[in-house]
């Protein structure tokens, strides 16, 4: 078995074992959200506060509009949850992390992106919000030197 | 045998040249190319040659809008303003290698410029005169891109002439148009080190276990290297085009990604540093200019960067204040117009001061090195009927280089809008492409060396007024974005059929004003329109080679003389120092 074939199928086995539990605690309302600004609210319980702590990995113009990159990582201390908004999807809630006090706050995924928009990471750490932003640009590419 | 005025030029050109009449051209040669020796390592740097192997005229462009921060300061600078800026006398061989003044008079009187034989014995002579030991050439890409021949051989012409010139160390952008195999391939006959410290194997590929340099790391290529240059430990960094899937098209390189990586860039030269204390630390960058201005501002350790791309002949290197120092950026121009060398002093492990002098490279004052010239004939001997296709007659100077319309655009236009019976027509705002004077022949090599990519299908779609507003709209916002990492290094998508005005201060969206169709309509945003084009990045086209359309469009013409050039009318640039004509 090569290494792709073995991880498939560790990966179907994976989506068995956590199925029943994620399914409880599914946020129905922020992730149906449509409007950015109330979102954040809803997610943060206030207007969480801008910080440098946070950094946002993401292309300055992406590849590939369909699957874009996205990582946050903070320094903060005591993160219990983070979230990953692009504030011009449809649905802009793309995923949100509850993290175990020992885990490393840094979390990886890809997200679809329609066009042009501020990415917003929002953390909660020791029971306070905080948001970073950073924007990916989304073109229709061509025209290259 | 009958010769125009152009030709008959040409011909005493190449005359005086071969010594038939008294060379005039050693003491002005001399004072061009004698540089008062300094430092003790020498880096000669050559870059977006586009595969131009002999000698061309290469006009530099009237329009090159620098907004925000660029605003007024290099290389946002044309014509007087661009003499002003850096001294040169009005007229004089620099004046004329540097702007586009006077072009097609100036281009009478110094000749071609460029071509391999003759940057060869340039190379020689900086080379000698410093010391073998003591240099280092660096190659910034766009090298094996630009003609039929490299077309055809799929670069491996061009990897051949740079074994030829001892090339050291390059990085790329067109090369990979040409596929992960080809460049591979080419890449294991050629000389000199690839490297690329912002090329990733995708996660889908680590997970097929393609093959990369750095498996653990996931480098593509490797990132930097390390040579000792007249004693000093030279460490040079790759930094490759970041938007090659963008502007061109991803099936090429599916296994890559790309990006301008600024902080991987900056753990590197902090490696670099601690692991091998090099005297210098430099980045070969394929960013273009405006980028590398950025990067230098907020990426600390680099003490210089050769930079390429956005083809801009600037004859100073920059200093850039950094929060570890200063970082010296150059940009080398294009077309093998240019040979960029850079006397470093490194004392005691650091760089201790510098010399640079951007060099332009004419070819009727540096004698043809006889091996390269000989080779050049000989790769190009079955080649010859097929370029030297005579096609019509130059009735004005075509060419393409600038924000917005060149003269060969709108021929290219103007023959998609014929073949197709299209409404409008787009055509890429690519910075290479060569210059044709007024009363030469154009040739089918001209027309390759304005279309040789491997994406050269034609299109003809229907689309909305609205769709083709956007695609100027993301068109204007790649180059007039005022964060330079926005930015692709193209110039304005090139149009005919349609006029308009353009605010490149105002935000996207809000850009494009006042569409009309060439009989004075407004655009309609939601009429379907007929819209030919070529050069597309998402889908392979269906139509024919955009230079067979050309050709024939060129052969029914006899001779070129252009109606109209679809420039934008400018709105809010007034004063601009990068807006010429």
């Amino acid at each position: 078995m090569d290494r792709r074939t073995f991880l498939t199928a560790g990966l179907g086995l994976g989506t068995l074992f956590v199925a029943g539990s994620v399914h409880a605690a599914w946020p129905k309302d922020a992730f149906e959200a449509q409007e950015s600004g109330a979102l954040i609210d809803m997610l943060a319980g206030s207007k969480p506060a801008p910080s440098d702590a946070i950094t946002i990995t993401a292309p300055d113009i992406a590849e590939n509009g369909a699957v874009v990159p996205i990582a946050v990582s903070t320094t903060l201390e005591d993160v219990t949850r983070i979230s990953i908004v692009v504030e011009q999807n449809p649905l802009p809630l793309t995923s949100t992390y509850d993290l175990t006090p020992d885990s490393v706050p840094y979390v990886s995924t890809r997200v679809k992106m329609q066009k042009t928009s501020n990415v917003v990471a929002l953390v909660e750490a020791g029971g306070k919000s905080y948001s970073g932003v950073r924007e990916v640009k989304v073109t229709i590419g061509g025209c290259g030197g | 045998m009958h010769l125009s005025r152009r030709e008959f030029l040409s011909v005493m050109v190449a005359a005086s040249a071969a010594g038939m009449l008294p060379h005039r051209g050693a003491q002005a040669a001399n004072a061009l190319y004698d540089l008062p020796p300094f430092g003790n390592v020498r880096i000669l740097h050559f870059t977006d040659c586009h595969a131009q192997l002999l000698p061309v005229y290469f006009r530099e462009p009237d329009t090159n809008l620098g907004l925000g921060a660029a605003l007024g300061r290099p290389p946002h600078l044309v014509g007087q303003a661009f003499l002003d800026h850096f001294s040169l006398a009005a007229g004089s061989p620099e004046a004329h290698a540097l702007t586009y003044l006077n072009f097609p008079s100036l281009a009478e009187t110094y000749g071609k410029v460029g071509g391999f034989a003759h940057l060869s014995t340039l190379i020689a002579r900086l080379r000698d005169a410093a010391g073998v030991e003591q240099t280092l050439l660096l190659d910034g890409g766009d090298t094996w891109q630009g003609s039929g021949t490299a077309l055809w051989s799929r670069g491996t012409d061009m990897v051949e002439a740079c074994n030829r010139l001892g090339v050291d160390v390059m990085t790329g952008h067109w090369e990979f148009t040409y596929g992960e195999e080809a460049l591979r391939a080419n890449l294991a006959q050629s000389n000199a080190e690839f490297v690329a410290q912002n090329i990733y194997l995708t996660e889908e590929a680590i997970f097929d276990e393609l093959p990369a340099f750095d498996e653990d790391t996931g480098h593509a290529f490797r990132p930097y290297t390390l040579r000792e240059v007249g004693g000093v430990q030279v460490a040079v960094i790759g930094q490759a085009f970041p938007y090659t899937p963008v502007a061109n098209p991803k099936r090429f390189v599916p296994n890559w990604s790309y990006g301008i990586q600024e902080a991987p860039l900056q753990a590197l030269v902090e490696e670099i540093r601690s692991r091998h204390n090099p005297g210098l630390v430099l980045l070969l960058s394929h960013n273009g200019m405006d980028v590398d201005l950025k990067l230098a501002s907020r990426v600390s350790g680099l003490d210089a960067i050769f930079g390429g791309h956005t083809h801009d002949g600037v004859p100073a290197a920059i200093e850039v204040q950094n929060p570890g120092g200063m970082t010296l950026v150059t940009n080398a121009g294009s077309n093998g117009k240019f040979l960029g060398v850079m006397d470093f002093q490194v004392k005691q492990g650091r760089l201790a001061g510098f010399r640079y002098r951007l060099l332009p490279v004419f070819s009727s004052m540096l004698p043809p090195d006889p091996e390269m010239q000989a080779w050049i004939e000989r790769m190009r001997e079955p080649h010859l009927e097929t370029l030297s296709q005579p096609l019509a007659v130059a009735g004005q100077t075509l060419y393409r280089r600038g924000n917005f319309n060149g003269t060969f655009d709108q021929v290219i236009c103007e023959a998609l809008l014929e073949h197709y019976d299209a409404e409008i027509a787009l055509s890429p705002g690519f910075r290479w492409g060569t210059t044709v004077l007024p009363g030469e022949t154009l040739t089918m090599e001209h027309v390759l060396d304005q279309t040789a990519i491997t994406y050269p299908e034609t299109y003809m779609n229907e689309m909305s007024g609205e769709q083709i507003k956007l695609i100027l709209e993301d068109v204007a916002d790649n180059l007039f974005n005022l964060d330079p990492y926005q930015q692709q290094g193209g110039d304005m998508v090139r149009v005919a059929g349609i006029e308009y005005s353009l605010d490149p201060t105002a935000p996207v969206g809000d850009r494009i004003r006042d569409l009309r169709t060439r009989d004075g309509a407004a655009l309609d945003p939601k009429r379907r329109y007929k819209v030919t084009g070529w050069g597309v990045v998402g889908t392979v086209a269906p139509g024919p080679p955009v230079w067979d359309i050309v050709r024939e469009w060129l052969l029914s013409k006899k001779e070129v003389n252009l109606p109209v050039l679809n420039k934008p009318n400018l709105l809010n640039i007034q004063d601009n120092p990068g807006l010429g004509i």
